[in-house]
């Protein structure tokens, strides 16, 4: 329906094209569009596309898992309240082996970054799924706000001395400024390492099974080949889906940690 | 976007008109999983938690103290059953030596009773042995004065009687 209705009249008529000249078209890109919902070919700030819609569908799953799972607030959990508890567990525990304990009062924003990546990320590999977590604007977003959060207090909880994150005591002195140099870089590049590998992640990914889910449609008898070769990368997406999630939260924490304890 | 679709090989990542939209959303989501989450979900979740580990160290404790009971409780037992025991021995001691007095006594009261009634029977036997030889004696005077007077001796009876005691006292002797 949404290809269907908000496409554009290019797209459509080059498919036909493709299709029309039996040629192997596959499109990978295609699935990462952000279309309008409701028709129109322009994409304002307000505009209700799919980026909205997958955005709300996480928030229902986070709130189905999280608020649903946990209503009963029995002693002993049903399994829905259990995976909602292994999930606050795994977060807080995460959070206070990797940043300590004092960094638990940042626990309810780290949760809603994990969960929001975490389901963002799953949603993403229902089929015909758009995914949210697989475009640089959201991953950049979520990373400069790490990154800008966590220098702003950074400054806030240790003054001028957080800049002694970048002067390593333990380097002879002559390499110290060169040491400074390349850290301050390094921490920098930090938001564009956190949110490039977690878009690039999930774009690669789900390029990858589009291409062959193109070559089944194209291979005809042998199309089992491509179709397996699928079935065993969504294993191995789902196993993606889930390390990044893992991955984007734990680094948050690392960066967090420089934050709040400074010296090494 | 147009552009994008139009040449077919572009990221649609790299379309920055959809970024204003795609941040706004964001934006808006990440608002909304903030209020729930804190809000609703994590401080249940924590507080559920929070109430199994203190039901969990309370029952800890609690079976702690019914051990530590339990434990009382035998040693307490195992106590008594010695002093049971004990009482026990001391009342068969008691019963036994009781039993050992009264039959002691009724054993003395017995052999005294056997004792008088032989010494009765024996003065009885005495009495009737004497009797009998009593009788022997007169028996054998009489008989001996019929045997004289049958010789047709006239003897003097006195005599006669006086020589029977001499030799039935011989025989005796």
């Amino acid at each position: 329906m949404k290809s269907r209705r908000a496409g554009p009249p290019v797209f459509e008529g080059k498919t036909d094209v493709a299709e029309a000249s039996g040629g192997l078209v596959i499109r990978p890109m295609d699935q990462f569009e952000v279309r309008p919902l409701f028709g129109g070919d322009t994409v304002g700030i307000f505009t209700i596309t799919n980026v909205t819609l997958w955005m709300a569908l996480t928030i229902a799953a986070v709130t189905l898992l999280m608020v649903v799972g946990s209503r009963g607030r029995a002693l002993v959990p049903t399994r829905s309240q259990s995976v909602a508890e292994l999930a606050y567990s795994f977060v807080y525990k995460m959070i206070e082996d990797v940043t300590g304990r004092d960094a638990v009062r940042f626990f309810p924003y780290i949760m809603t970054l994990f969960m929001f990546v975490f389901f963002a990320n799953i949603l993403g590999l229902v089929p015909f799924a758009f995914t949210t977590t697989s475009h640089i604007a959201v991953t950049a977003v979520l990373a400069l706000a790490v990154f800008i959060s966590v220098t702003v207090l950074g400054f806030v909880i240790n003054g001028a001395s957080f800049l002694r994150l970048f002067w390593v005591d333990s380097a002879p002195l002559a390499l110290r400024p060169v040491l400074a140099l390349i850290e301050v870089i390094s921490y920098c590049v930090r938001p564009v390492s956190h949110s490039i590998r977690l878009a690039g992640a999930m774009m690669a990914g789900h390029a990858v099974a589009k291409v062959f889910a193109g070559f089944a449609a194209a291979l005809g008898a042998a199309f089992f080949v491509p179709v397996l070769a699928v079935a065993a990368l969504y294993a191995l997406e789902l196993l993606v889906a889930v390390i990044q999630a893992y991955v984007f939260t734990i680094l948050t924490c690392v960066y967090l940690k420089d934050a709040l304890h400074p010296h090494h | 976007m147009a552009d994008n679709a139009g040449n077919g090989v572009g990221m649609p990542q790299l379309d920055f008109s959809t970024f204003p939209n795609q941040i706004f959303w964001l934006v808006v989501t990440l608002v909304v999983l903030y209020l729930i989450l804190s809000r609703v979900a994590l401080p249940r979740i924590g507080s559920v938690l929070a109430e199994r580990a203190g039901t969990i160290s309370n029952d800890i404790a609690a079976a702690e103290t019914y051990k530590q009971q339990a434990a009382e409780a035998e040693a307490a037992y195992h106590r008594a059953l010695e002093e049971a025991r004990a009482a026990a021995a001391r009342v068969v001691d008691e019963a036994r030596a009781e039993i050992q007095a009264d039959l002691d006594a009724a054993i003395a009261k017995a052999d005294a009773e056997i004792a008088a009634r032989a010494a009765e029977s024996e003065q009885k036997i005495a009495a009737i042995r004497d009797s009998a030889d009593a009788a022997v004696a007169e028996v054998a005077r009489d008989a001996a004065r019929e045997i004289v007077a049958a010789f047709g001796i006239s003897a003097d009876a006195t005599a006669v009687d006086a020589a029977v005691d001499e030799r039935l006292q011989r025989g005796a002797a």
